[in-house]
């Protein structure tokens, strides 16, 4: 039952009002996106939520206001603007706050958060004793109810995310260059106050709009979240932008599409859900930020290091013995080298086995480098060398300091460097060029 | 100091410039002139004001008093001929941007604002790109260049606002030694142009070598002029020597005062 309903709604076949209900949803993700990405980059993320939560006492003392004056109190506009209004005022009194160099701008923030959002609460309650109160409807506005919105409401919160979207693509650039670099903005004649304004009010519209649909305790989720998502998914404000967008659409479509089917469920949780449930996904398999990614990228890179080391070890220990390429080596000597324990060095051992780049001797704990392995190992020592005396000689490190200073550079050296080191060398010391493996720079080893 | 008409126009010229970081002076009826083309530093110690006083020019902080001309004109009617390089470390590099994104923005007062880049601007910051030896990068993330090559991408968006008069804030302050001298040649290129450079210079050793005029600065200006001039022993020693401390407290009792504080 919930089940067929919630995929009707998902395909807007639960009836037209549904459908528009669910539609405007996605259209308010969408923009809260777009909005948010600049917001996030911006740095107001906290500050937007300061806003959602200062809308409420504009919201109830419009009502009350109404009330008053004898208007119908539930006319969505006035309340939307009554909670712009105080919203307002929230992020300017932020902003004042801090100015003063008295309060610190976090402070500032919780501060007015609380107050604002307290003050709201005490009103609401003068609410309930008004004779039109018991049906205002008003706890919506905090956790959100979608389900049970108008056809009128939620065009009215299609306009509003048209209106945020479309400003803020005419505003991509300037945002861009506001949220890049404040100071060159200014000077290149940017009027950056004024855009700032604009961000701001940009960030109050979707609040305000958001309200009756997700509610004012997490409508700062749908702007702050699908940014972070999508920032973890590229490196480019043109592509994270639109991603935002299509991930708060996505957000408000399944949130609202649940609702309808469920009617008990508050909309703005389940927003908050989906697209938290879309930033997990995209925090542990994004291909470049991910945390899988990560993970993979350090065991590569430990794994390497292991081989240069092991390999080195091999070719240093022959070195000693004076024995050539293909001699054989005891494990134990290289394990010593690195002071490595035996499971790490079995490990090791096991590892360089597979990759072919040693093989076991005839006789028991020895080890012999195959053709594939002297390469390799000729290689990592040359680099190793390389970089040394390009340490001592052009750096003026002292020899101990360069080994130690190579061994924790060689392994992630660029191609590009390691040319150029290469040429550095060619020029500097021909001789020492020339040579397959160039020899240990003095007292280089402890 | 007067400017007649017969006189070249100095390239940057500010009178009784005072600025006042709220408790702390910071710059002291500072007056001085550039040439009107050439490479000129600004050279003192730290906490000079160095970066104050081009940010003063570019009304990027708020004057307590004082006169700013470029090219004789107040700054709003020659914008588009004066062009900034900001500290490196005074943006977040974690930005999603690319080099080529960043030197776009080089771009946007000439191409408009709200108008997104057409190919001949893109273009244009692709040269821009080029000419300080980065056209290879143009497609990476600016986080993940080094600090020189950032540094260098800065060089590039300002070079892209083909600007007359150049405020650089230490475009030489940690960057290696292949940068440092890419560096130097662009701005040698553009002294060649024409154009003068203004720059923010911390090392004292090179400073002779790389400009033709100097302004050595602490708190007010100490010394101005050619380099063979004004960059001498008892200047520089009078530069770098202690600040005058009963000024300090002088200006922070007038960046107190009532209608007049400002905020860094």
């Amino acid at each position: 039952m919930i089940n067929a309903d919630f995929l009707a709604a998902l395909t807007f076949s639960l009836g037209h009002n549904a459908a528009v209900v669910v539609l405007g949803c996605a259209a308010f993700g969408l923009s809260a996106g777009l909005v948010g990405s600049f917001v996030l980059l911006r740095g107001r993320a906290l500050i937007a939520d300061v806003a959602a939560h200062a809308t409420l006492p504009g919201v109830a003392a419009a009502f009350i206001g109404a009330t008053l004056a004898g208007v119908d109190p539930r006319n969505l506009w006035l309340l939307m603007a009554g909670g712009a209004a105080t919203a307002a005022l929230g992020s300017l009194a932020v902003r004042a706050a801090a100015a003063t160099g008295r309060v610190r701008e976090d402070a500032a923030m919780a501060l007015v958060l609380s107050s604002g959002f307290g003050l709201g609460v005490v009103l609401m309650s003068v609410v309930q004793s008004l004779p039109t109160g018991g049906q205002a409807g008003l706890a919506h506005f905090i956790l959100g109810q979608a389900a049970g919105m108008s056809e009128a409401e939620a065009q009215a919160l299609m306009i509003l995310a048209a209106i945020a979207a479309g400003c803020a693509l005419v505003l991509f650039n300037p945002l861009r260059a506001l949220c890049f670099d404040e100071a060159f903005a200014a000077s290149a004649g940017l009027p950056v106050r004024a855009l700032d304004l604009a961000l701001t009010a940009l960030m109050l519209l979707v609040a305000v709009a958001g309200l009756r649909a997700v509610g004012l305790i997490l409508v700062v989720a749908l702007m702050v979240i699908p940014a972070v998502t999508a920032r973890l998914l590229t490196e480019r404000l043109s592509v994270m932008a639109p991603v935002a967008a299509l991930v708060g659409a996505a957000s408000g479509w399944v949130g609202a599409s649940l609702s309808a089917a469920v009617p008990g469920l508050p909309t703005g949780a389940v927003v908050t859900v989906t697209a938290c449930a879309l930033f997990l996904l995209a925090l542990f398999f994004s291909p470049t930020r991910g945390v899988i990614a990560a993970a993979l990228g350090r065991a590569v890179m430990t794994w390497r290091i292991a081989r240069d080391h092991a390999l080195r070890g091999a070719w240093e220990e022959l070195e000693r013995k004076g024995s050539g390429a293909d001699a054989p080596f005891a494990e134990a000597a290289i394990a010593e080298a690195w002071a490595w324990s035996a499971a790490r060095m079995s490990a090791v051992s096991l590892a360089l086995r597979r990759a072919g780049l040693w093989q076991r001797a005839a006789e028991p704990g020895f080890l012999r480098l195959t053709a594939s392995g002297v390469d390799a190992a000729r290689n990592v020592v040359r680099r190793h060398r390389v970089w040394e005396i390009y340490l001592t000689r052009a750096g003026g490190v002292r020899a101990f300091a360069a080994h130690r200073g190579a061994d924790l550079i060689e392994h992630t050296l660029p191609p590009e460097v390691e040319a150029e080191v290469e040429a550095w060398l060619e020029t500097a010391d021909p001789d020492t060029a020339r040579l397959a493996v160039p020899p240990p720079v003095e007292g280089a080893r402890a | 100091m007067s400017t007649t008409a017969s006189l070249p126009v100095p390239a940057l010229s500010v009178r009784h410039l005072t600025v006042a970081y709220r408790d702390a002076p910071v710059l002291w009826e500072v007056g001085w002139a550039t040439p009107p083309s050439g490479l000129v530093a600004i050279v003192g110690p730290n906490g000079a004001g160095k970066s104050t006083l081009i940010k003063a020019v570019l009304g990027l902080v708020p004057k307590l008093s004082g006169e700013v001309r470029i090219f004789g004109e107040p700054l709003a009617a020659v914008r588009r001929r004066v062009g900034y390089l900001p500290q490196r470390a005074s943006v977040d590099w974690d930005f999603p941007a690319t080099a080529l994104d960043v030197v776009a923005m080089g771009r946007y007062p000439r191409a408009g604002w709200l108008r997104p880049l057409g190919r001949k601007e893109k273009g244009a910051a692709r040269a821009a790109l080029a000419e300080v030896g980065l056209s290879d990068f143009a497609d990476r993330q600016i986080g993940q260049l080094s600090g020189g090559q950032q540094q260098r991408v800065f060089l590039a968006r300002a070079l892209a606002l083909e600007a007359d008069l150049y405020l650089m804030d230490e475009p030489f302050a940690g960057v290696d030694a292949a940068t440092e001298k890419a560096i130097v040649s662009v701005l040698r290129r553009l002294a060649d142009q024409g154009k003068a450079v203004v720059v923010v210079h911390h090392d004292l050793a090179t400073a002779p070598h790389y400009f033709d005029h100097v302004l050595l600065l602490n708190l007010r200006a100490i010394a101005a002029g050619p380099m063979a001039e004004a960059f001498t022993p008892e200047n520089l020693a009078r530069a770098y020597g202690g600040r005058l401390s009963l000024l300090d407290q002088a200006v922070a009792a007038a960046a107190g005062a009532p209608g007049a504080a400002p905020r860094a």
